[in-house]
């Protein structure tokens, strides 16, 4: 329960997941960010101003029909409440903020974690990239992970089978 | 004797931010720390912080604190002594630095008081063995030093503090058994903190308290036991965790021995950590000439610690005759109440109201 221990529930992520016919469209963010926290970075990384928030102390709404998918906002999120899924054909993506070293390598196979730190699949290190201009504000590196199409809605971490 | 116009006692957030402030309306500034570098708690606080971007949210806390830290000492206006500790106040306006062979005395004309906060410590058995910590300490000792106090961790609070340490913890590669906390729910923590352990696979264990550490000299094991609503222990839930630290983060308490040295009117108020200094929202104390800012006046965090450095900074230079931005220092006023709007400050506030209700004797 999302104000026992804050991880939050299905309910709770009902309210910012996109739908599923834009899971498959393209990459999009969602947000898991629930609470009114005066917090506002997201709004300012995102370059086609799909993010915005009511009040400086809102919480941030993301207009999936406008977004493209860039990842800025994942990186600038201070919480690493924001991700980007993604379907396509067989495979799902999930793009995360990797905040530890070493960093994995891309081909990589992983635990897919979820919200609890439970294993929920095996996951592959698609990419590991930065965004230029945020990866000098942030110096946050992001992950993608394919994982099986399902998933999507569930992986939001991974742990390394092998220390490197 | 050195008669700066304004004398800031702390290097943190709102001390810098105090001392920039009166600096740049023009006024002469000594600012004094007892460590060797300035920047306080956030030279430890390598996550991201949360606040709005046009003040540097996004930053991570090491980077706010250099670049406060840079623009205080290219400050002509500001004289700072570091590894100085200020060891008394006078009633006669005179305070007294302690320096490696003398003392340095000063008069300023006014005085902002920004000496953050000590941690609050909890009662168990052999709670003095070697292995446990202050949350505090297990920062300074990984972040700063780079060195790691052990290997296996049980965390005592799940404020933010605690999950903030959790991941730190992680990231330096340690194994973190548990976060307890004796509440039925968070103790604090944002909950996007504490999803963040979650899904590293850190559980959070409520309604469990610690009731002892065993082992050779060293901890080796800490004792847990599940409680009731009322906080009674209940047999049968007892958890033994192999762990070689417990770190306690449990909550803080203003520093505020220099404020009753001085007989600063202090008022008792859990919502803002303990006895607090009386003072109005320019961080003015009963003492016409001396403020506080940051958590001696409150255990906040480090977004309202720097605009109410920035408010008590801009207020002692006009005090003094100095010519200061009213707009800016009206603007700042704002920010911090719209800051404090969101119903995470929602307790915060109301020990601020309680706070302004009562008496500013003199």
């Amino acid at each position: 329960m999302i104000d026992i221990d804050g991880v939050p529930t299905e309910r709770d992520l009902k309210n910012s997941a996109p739908s599923e016919d834009r899971i498959r469209r393209k990459p999009v963010a969602l947000h898991e960010c629930y609470q009114d926290i005066p917090c506002d970075p997201c709004v300012y990384s995102c370059p086609v101003n799909a993010i915005t928030m009511k009040t400086l102390i809102s919480i941030p709404e993301i207009n999936h029909e406008k977004c493209t998918g860039c990842s800025a906002c994942v990186a600038a999120c201070p919480g690493i409440a924001i991700f980007m899924v993604e379907k396509k054909d067989e495979d799902g993506f999930v793009t995360l903020a990797y905040e530890f070293v070493p960093l994995p390598a891309v081909g990589e196979l992983v635990d897919g974690l979820d919200r609890r730190g439970c294993i929920v699949c095996e996951a592959s290190v698609s990419r590991v990239f930065s965004l230029p201009g945020i990866e000098k504000k942030t110096k946050t590196t992001l992950v993608r992970l394919r994982v099986p199409p399902e998933k999507v809605m569930e992986v939001r971490f991974f742990r390394r089978r092998v220390q490197a | 004797m050195k008669e700066p116009d304004v004398l800031v006692v702390g290097g943190g957030p709102a001390g810098m931010n105090a001392a920039l402030a009166a600096a740049e309306s023009g006024a002469s500034v000594v600012l004094v720390d007892r460590f060797a570098k300035l920047g306080g708690q956030l030279v430890k606080q390598t996550h991201k912080f949360f606040g709005w971007a046009d003040r540097g949210a996004g930053a991570r806390g090491i980077e706010l604190a250099q670049k406060w830290s840079h623009a205080v000492l290219a400050q002509p206006q500001v004289e700072t002594y570091l590894g100085k500790e200020m060891i008394g106040a006078y009633r006669d306006g005179i305070w007294l630095v302690a320096d490696q062979e003398k003392y340095i005395k000063i008069k300023p004309k006014r005085t902002v008081i920004a000496t953050g906060a000590s941690e609050k410590m909890i009662l168990f058995e052999n709670n003095d063995l070697p292995g446990v910590y202050g949350a505090g300490a297990v920062q300074t000792l990984m972040n700063s030093y780079g060195i790691l106090p052990g290997e296996h961790y049980l965390i005592v609070g799940s404020g933010n503090v605690g999950v903030i340490v959790a991941y730190q913890l992680l990231q330096a590669g340690a194994v973190v058994r548990a976060v307890i906390d004796v509440l039925p729910r968070l103790g604090g923590a944002y909950w996007v903190h504490a999803a963040k352990i979650q899904r590293a696979g850190i559980p959070i264990l409520l309604q469990r308290t610690i009731t002892g550490v065993y082992g050779n000299q060293k901890v080796e094991r800490a004792e847990t036991v599940g409680v009731d609503d009322k906080f009674r222990l209940i047999p049968g839930t007892e958890r033994t965790f192999r762990v070689d630290v417990v770190c306690l983060a449990v909550g803080l308490t203003p520093l505020s021995d220099l404020l009753f040295e001085l007989g600063i009117q202090e008022y008792y108020i859990p919502e803002l950590g303990g006895f607090v200094p009386w003072h109005d929202q320019t961080g003015r104390t009963n003492r016409k000439d001396l403020f506080v800012v940051g958590d001696v006046s409150g255990i906040e965090e480090a977004t309202t610690a720097s605009l109410q450095g920035r408010i008590a900074g801009l207020t002692a230079a006009s005090d003094l005759g100095y010519a200061v931005d009213e707009q800016m220092r009206r603007r700042l006023i704002e920010a911090l109440a719209e800051f404090r709007c969101s119903t995470l400050s929602q307790n915060v506030c109301s020990g601020l109201d309680r706070l302004a209700g009562k008496e500013a004797s003199q």
